[in-house]
């Protein structure tokens, strides 16, 4: 029982990352209706743009302490200023041209984004893992299982990123031109709404979300790679599409089954078949309920 | 057809289109078409299936950009605006043109209330300092907000669908989803408002509630209102000015009265030979008469 516990704590860690990651493919995709296979990156380049700012400041300012709060909020704050800087600079270069191209260009495109970014950094920052030392290593034990701060961190900064970005899209006006822009965007440009900055923003939040996960991966596993944006990419586009593509609760919940998922299936059959337990489910989404959990099936009115 | 009521002054004109050509591919679709739309009236544009009416609009509206022709906006203030220059979206912001569609295009999965504000998106982006402040709470934002409900609240009183502010959009009845997408456009604070077949699979009753909500547009708002509708009790009776298009060329323009007894728009909408035209002239004449005896 015990063990079964400790893998759902685990589990619910990893997922919190996964459904970051899941917003942004589901925000993007709500909009333009385009996946967005170059989020992986984005998130891979949150945590070497967070792996950066610790090499730079904690000879400075040391990662003892209160310096490790300082380093850490630096960490996330630059972090997701970069990853947000080159999500709107990828939109604005690669997807905005091809807007109203044929459905299958801005997906290429986003596939060519992928292989450039991954490749960038491979040549900018070399192909060997970059490891950092363990930031916050404080492990509680409450009845039998063991849970550590960065858990605890990792848990509750995505609970509270969640919370204040279901409030912006829900109750304000910048949320209300992304659902409105999602629904009919040719209305919502008549209505006087700058169809294309609300993209840019969209791509800009999705950005950010996944700057932050990309910062707490690194925090947790300690290690950046830069083909770290595949794998956990592709896993958190099964969240999305296990949680209904284009709903951000469905994100969240299936980061979170994905997460749960994944540490379960290491715990009790074998590890080296992880994966291919994730990417079974998505194969199994797409045939039995193609429109995830919590997403709308399209209707169409003839 | 007179020409003589082109010498009015400018100030009354809100919309001018002069040599409005559209072509798609070999398709003349717009030919050469010349309007004036005068300020606080409701003009119509009407004319067969196919004759180039909501291509019209979509040209005035920034949909399509137009082969030829300049269509100047005049506001109140006495700017003036190209709206075949414009961006789509600055044509609502800056331009203040309005419109709706043939076909419904509410935001269905949202409230009515969020419909409607939605439409004074611009504003309260401003007041929210583009949401960063807003969430901050710092600024005027909770103060615009509330104003914003207040105007979406008048709309919806004249549209007569108060108690269903909460209620999604896509669960209102047909008539109920057309007087909603016409509050959504006057939330924008238009100038101009153009509606596309605004009565189109309306029943009669609903029809009327429709001229009561346009007429008190008229009345108490001072936008200009021009449509295209096919309903001729609609047309005859809520219009000030009609303009007949047909094969994408203007046939008459005037007064509902004069347009009616026009027999180049009898001829357009019963379809005879050219030759046959001044037949039709006559019989209209000689109806004319026993009429008035």
């Amino acid at each position: 029982m015990e063990y079964f516990v400790q893998q759902l704590v685990n589990g619910l860690t990893l997922g919190s990352i996964y459904g970051l990651v899941a917003i942004g493919y589901t925000m993007v995709y709500g909009i333009i209706g385009m996946v967005n296979f170059a989020h992986g990156d984005i998130f891979m380049l949150g945590a070497f743009a967070a792996l950066i700012v610790f090499l730079v400041l904690s000879p400075i300012i040391g990662f003892t302490g209160v310096a490790v709060l300082v380093l850490l909020l630096a960490m996330l704050v630059v972090a997701m200023l970069m990853t947000s800087l080159w999500n709107w600079t990828i939109e604005r270069v690669a997807y905005r041209p091809l807007r109203g191209s044929f459905r299958l260009a801005p997906l290429i495109t986003a596939i060519g984004m992928s292989i450039f970014l991954s490749n960038f950094i491979q040549v900018a920052q070399g192909p060997r893992n970059k490891p950092i030392p363990g930031l916050v290593n404080d492990v509680y034990t409450i009845a039998g299982i063991s849970v550590s701060l960065k858990q605890i961190v990792i848990m509750v900064v995505t609970a509270v990123l969640l919370a204040i970005f279901w409030y912006i899209v829900n109750h304000t006006p910048l949320g209300r031109a992304q659902r409105a822009t999602e629904q009919d965007r040719k209305m919502a440009a008549l209505l006087g709404i700058d169809v294309d900055r609300t993209i840019s923003i969209t791509f800009i939040m999705g950005a950010a979300l996944a700057a932050v996960a990309g910062s707490m991966y690194l925090i947790y596993y300690g290690v950046a790679s830069y083909n770290d944006g595949f794998v956990p990419g592709v896993k958190a586009f099964t969240a999305a599409v296990l949680g209904g593509i284009g709903s951000l609760p469905g994100a969240v919940l299936g980061g979170l089954l994905i997460g749960l998922i994944e540490s379960l299936w290491s715990a009790y059959f074998t590890i080296a078949y992880k994966d291919v337990a994730t990417f079974a489910i998505l194969a199994f989404v797409l045939i039995f309920k193609p429109s995830g959990l919590l997403g709308r099936p399209e209707v169409e009115k003839v | 057809m007179a020409p003589g009521n082109q010498t009015m002054s400018n100030d009354d004109i809100i919309l001018k289109v002069e040599h409005l050509s559209m072509k798609f591919g070999g398709l003349m679709a717009i030919n050469d078409f010349s309007f004036e739309a005068k300020r606080g009236e409701i003009t119509a544009l009407i004319g067969p299936n196919g004759a180039g009416k909501t291509t019209v609009f979509n040209c005035i509206t920034g949909f399509y950009k137009p082969t030829m022709g300049m269509i100047t906006l005049r506001q109140k203030s006495g700017k003036e605006y190209l709206l075949e220059r414009l961006p789509d979206h600055e044509i609502t912001k800056t331009a203040k043109v309005a419109r709706t569609f043939q076909n419904i295009r509410l935001f269905s999965g949202m409230t009515v209330l969020e419909n409607l504000l939605v439409a004074q998106h611009n504003k309260l982006m401003k007041a929210s300092g583009y949401t960063v402040l807003g969430l901050l709470g710092i600024g005027g934002y909770k103060a615009e907000s509330k104003r914003a409900i207040e105007i979406a609240e008048h709309w919806l009183e004249m549209a007569d669908l108060i108690d269903r502010a909460d209620d999604p959009a896509g669960d209102l009845s047909y008539g109920a989803q057309r007087r909603l997408e016409i509050a959504r456009a006057m939330c924008t604070e238009p100038e101009f408002l153009c509606l596309d077949e605004p009565a189109a699979g309306l029943n009669p009753s609903e029809s009327l509630t429709l001229n009561k909500l346009l007429r008190s547009i008229r009345a108490d708002s001072g936008t200009s209102i021009m449509l295209i509708e096919h309903d001729m009790s609609v047309v005859m009776e809520i219009s000030d000015h009609v303009v007949v298009l047909e094969y994408g060329r203007k046939i008459s323009d005037g007064t509902p009265d004069h347009v009616k007894n026009d027999p180049k728009v009898i001829a357009a909408y019963l379809g005879v030979e050219d030759e046959e035209v001044e037949e039709v002239i006559a019989t209209v004449e000689s109806l004319e008469g026993g009429e008035n005896a």
